[in-house]
């Protein structure tokens, strides 16, 4: 990319809710049943039917204001939002336009901060199958059938400034937003199953300048590798255009990453107007007396469990990024130094060894990081010791340690004894080294370590060559 | 077999309560007197026949007290579960909801049984029950005029003796100028007051339930059986006090004021004098009465005619052929082709004028001068009535500024028609009760009398509209149906 443009990019974000039932009506959210299965007569839409608003998802809401620094509104309404289509049995969808539930926010990522410009409820649509075409795509299909199962599912829709600028930020901003999200236990944010679809608009822009370009804006991206992907091609492609002296268009687009493609899906020619008004079946929602509770019920966040591993763990800030992507995985390092091991250490066991959170006890690892601390045993036999505690996690590191003869041989002069006995054994590789060829140490320290099967520590033994021969 | 005309659920009761007869026979007799004389009038859709006689006969074998057995007539814009609920509309023919309504459940809870679903302008848009998809209802006072709507056929009913109760809905006048044209008590209630669960909308911000019946008591046993919070219902809230059946005879104390400006205009002579005797009696029973300002009144037509089309636009867009109702299609449709020609053939004129208004009050860059505007005269509305009701415990004016009218009269002159509801309408802007009761005849036609309260107020003007029914004794019976009887 040329240093001439600059990419600005803003996010839009839906978030499906993890509560037990759908925004509206009684009936069960989860994903995967059979389709068709979990509908009644409100999420299809049957005449006479009432919206009641789910107070899981208004709380869920809420903490997810609160988790991005949000104001949350004293009062907020419901709009229709109508437009045909089969997905939209009532032919509208209840959101929030001008009055939602989470007003301006702001998340820092990686030292720069991405406003939020609001966050509000809605419920989902249905889901649209075309079959009979390729890939499932509706362009070509022979017919569509609708699944109900996930209409009115309770949605969060995140809307971000456009303070992106690459699409590896955008990325980054997104990561950290999922485990917030998981952290705060409001959603799985699993973007296969669709629980998070992120939108991104794209524009570009002269570097330096204060105006936005022309945006475009890229649909639904079912990964966050597409996403980048489709990001960074859409950046290139406006460049050109710019560069071959062009106007950037306005319009919807689809990244199709088999054949790394843009396609267009409309133009604003074709933009809906969706005549928007106040949802008359809902009175307006006045949530100030809740935002106490969930405050005080909301976990340490991520961004700040973050700082903290850095600021007071003394942790590299890519290991406090790294051990954050997942609450537990945070939760199990905290336990493990809680255990007595040293942060360094311990992240570098958790991290090195994703598995550990499954299988090896907190306490059991950070005994692991006490042995090599206290030199009882080398890293290299360490490695071996957690594979045996993967196979028998219930069992504590220095019985293994004892029972497998796994202990560092270096006191009592036994060391010393192995290094005289190999410099009497191989006069001529000492008197390569003595002749100036370093590389000879390595083969000189290997016959220690293949004869202590690795139970003395390398740089220990080096030195003794070196006090000796050097 | 016992005479139905004229028979009101309070005798009913007494009848059931002393043994001289059984539900059964009380339903029979209904039901016998609608398949008799309903061909002519068409207030009936359909009839529950054996089931309601099934229904009515569990109370005979397991004992009853109270409302039970009592028999009710439902507008077909009331879902009951199984059973066709069409709104008048070609679009829903056939169609059986998977529920009941809040208002039939609660009223099966009081053991009325409902004998049949009644007639009703298309989605309850109109005045005259004309727009109904499957023809007109008939004025049982003469048979050439309309009932008034949109719940001619809840009001033709209960006229007509065909039931002693039944249920209409009301948008901007649908129960009291129906009532006031067919001579029999209407009321609405304060919106929220009765749940809309189950209630085809038509706009929501404005539709309510209420009763019809042949006096005022009867009236309030029946919004008494239906009235209360709903958790179906967000907008629906629990009552200030329960709903009382009426027992004052005299008026002293009560101040009663009337917008004479409003009713300066458009007012028959008829009316107005059967109006200004009404409320002669109204002051021979002690009422002082005074004259009280509605300044924006005069708008209220208009903005009713933006919100209430506006509201309609998006209920109505649902009736799309996919999932209920009618579905019309022709191979190499596409799905908007279906949607067309499913609604081209399933909606009548009305409505689709009424979407086509609405659509383009919300439309971008209209919403703020129509919508928007519309919201706010409904707002000035909802003051006048609560600086007059600082002056007055209720107001009251004609119901209806002319008596029924005939059939086809206003057919093609949609503001005409509209105009049936100029002294309704601003009642439902504001939110809240109102009643008709019949205030004597014009030209040998019923005339309604409009009493309206501050919201809530429903025990207050029951109290006022049974006191003021004593004194004009108004005979409800028809009197060609009369004739009929004897």
């Amino acid at each position: 990319m040329s240093d001439r443009y600059e990419p600005v990019i803003g996010l839009e974000i839906h978030v499906q809710l993890n509560t037990a039932t759908k925004m509206f009506c009684a009936c069960e959210n989860r994903y995967g049943a059979e389709p068709n299965t979990l509908t009644c007569p409100l999420c299809l839409g049957h005449p006479g039917v009432l919206p009641l608003i789910n107070d899981g998802a208004v709380d869920r809401a809420i903490a997810i204001g609160l988790a991005l620094n949000c104001e949350i509104a004293e009062r907020c309404q419901f709009h229709r939002k109508n437009y045909f289509y089969p997905d939209s049995p009532k032919a509208y969808q209840i959101t929030q336009y001008d009055e939602p539930i989470c007003g301006e926010g702001h998340v820092d990522v990686d030292g720069s901060r991405v406003g939020i410009v609001r966050a509000h409820l809605e419920e989902d649509a249905a889901k649209l199958v075309h079959a009979g075409g390729s890939a499932g795509r509706i362009a070509g299909a022979e017919y569509s059938v609708v699944d109900f199962n996930r209409c009115g599912t309770p949605l969060v829709e995140i809307v971000t400034e456009p303070d992106l600028r690459s699409p590896e930020q955008a990325i980054a901003f997104l990561m950290l937003l999922r485990t917030t999200l998981r952290t705060i236990g409001v959603s799985d944010c699993d973007m296969e199953k669709g629980s998070l679809r992120c939108d991104a608009n794209v524009s570009v822009r002269e570097t330096g300048s204060d105006r936005l370009g022309t945006k475009t804006e890229l649909k639904n991206m079912n990964s966050f590798k597409f996403l980048g992907e489709g990001m960074a091609a859409e950046i290139e492609r406006q460049i050109g255009v710019l560069d071959g002296g062009g106007a950037v268009e306005q319009e919807t687009l689809h990244y199709d990453p088999a054949t790394r493609s843009l396609s267009s899906l409309r133009s604003k020619e074709e933009a809906h107007d969706y005549r928007y008004f106040p949802e008359p079946d809902l009175v307006p929602l006045a949530p100030s007396h809740r935002i106490e509770r969930i405050r005080a019920e909301l976990p340490e966040l991520p961004a700040a469990r973050m700082a903290r591993f850095r600021d007071e763990l003394g942790l590299p800030q890519q290991y406090a990024t790294d051990l954050n992507q997942e609450a537990r995985v945070a939760d199990y390092f905290e336990q493990v130094t809680a255990a007595g091991a040293d942060p360094k250490a311990a992240a570098d066991w958790v991290l090195n060894q994703p598995g550990s959170v499954d299988t090896v006890p907190a306490a059991s690892l950070a005994a692991l990081t006490g042995l090599i601390a206290e030199g009882t045993i080398t890293s290299t036999i360490a490695k071996q010791v957690y594979g045996l505690l993967e196979q028998d996690p219930g069992a504590d590191p220095a019985v293994l340690v004892e029972r497998e003869g796994l202990a560092s041989i270096g006191g009592g002069g036994e060391l010393e004894a192995m290094v005289d006995k190999v410099i009497a054994e191989n006069p001529g590789l000492v008197e390569q080294f003595q002749g100036g060829k370093e590389g000879v140490l390595n083969a000189l320290v290997g016959q220690i370590m293949r004869e202590t099967k690795g139970r003395a520590d390398a740089r220990q033994v080096q030195q003794l060559f070196r006090d000796r021969i050097g | 077999m016992i005479e139905t005309l004229g028979l009101t659920a309070e005798r009913c009761i007494e009848l059931l309560d002393a043994g001289e007869i059984s539900c059964r026979e009380l339903m029979a007799a209904y039901l016998e007197r609608i398949e008799r004389e309903d061909g002519d009038l068409h207030a009936f859709l359909r009839t529950r026949g054996e089931r309601a006689l099934a229904e009515a006969e569990r109370f005979d074998s397991e004992g009853r007290s109270g409302l039970q057995g009592v028999p009710i007539a439902l507008k077909d814009i009331l879902c009951t579960r199984g059973e066709e609920t069409t709104a008048g509309s070609r679009i829903l023919e056939g169609h059986l909801p998977l529920y009941d309504a809040g208002v039939v459940t609660r009223l099966r809870a009081a053991g009325l049984v409902p004998l049949g679903k009644t007639n009703m302008d298309e989605f309850a848009m109109g005045s005259s029950t004309e727009n109904s998809g499957f023809g007109p209802t008939h004025n049982p006072w003469d048979r050439e005029r309309v009932p008034g709507g949109s719940s001619g056929g809840s009001a033709a009913a209960v006229a007509a003796g065909f039931a002693p109760l039944s249920l209409g809905t009301d948008t901007g006048g649908s129960i009291r100028q129906p009532a006031a044209l067919c001579g029999v008590v209407g009321m609405k209630p304060t919106y929220g007051a009765v749940s809309r669960h189950g209630l085809i909308a038509f706009a929501s911000s404005l539709d309510q339930v209420g009763p019809f019946a042949l006096t005022v008591r009867d009236c309030a046993l029946a919004l008494a059986a239906i009235a209360g919070h709903d958790r179906c219902d967000s907008t629906s809230v629990p009552l200030p006090d329960p709903i009382a059946v009426p027992d004052r005879e005299d008026l002293s104390g009560v101040t009663i004021g009337v917008p004479e400006s409003l009713l300066a205009q458009g007012v028959e002579p008829g009316v107005r004098e059967s109006f200004d005797q009404a409320m002669r009696l109204a002051e021979g029973l002690g009422a002082s009465v005074h004259e009280v300002e509605l300044p924006h009144a005069p708008y209220a037509l208009p903005a009713y005619y933006l919100i209430a089309p506006a509201e309609a636009s998006a209920n109505l867009a649902r009736f799309d052929g996919v999932r209920y109702g009618l579905r019309l299609e022709e191979a190499g449709d596409s799905i908007i082709e279906m949607y067309g020609r499913t609604r081209a053939r399933g909606f009548g004129d009305e409505v689709k004028r009424r979407i086509m208004l609405g659509t383009y009050a919300l439309s971008s860059g209209y919403y703020d001068a129509y919508y928007g505007s519309a919201q706010r005269v409904r707002t000035l509305i909802r003051r006048d009535f609560d600086s007059a009701f600082a002056g007055c415990d209720v107001i009251a004016s004609p119901t209806s500024p002319t008596v029924a009218f005939r059939i086809g009269e206003r057919a093609d002159d949609p503001w005409a028609m509209y105009a049936s509801d100029v002294l309704t309408v601003p009642v439902n802007l504001a939110g809240l009760p109102g009643i008709s009761i019949p205030s004597g005849l014009a030209e040998g036609l019923p005339v309604g009398f409009q009493l309206v309260g501050p919201a809530f107020a429903e025990n207050r003007i029951l109290q006022v509209a049974h006191a003021l029914e004593g004194a004009i004794a108004f005979d409800p019976t028809p009197p060609g149906m009369r004739e009929a009887a004897r």
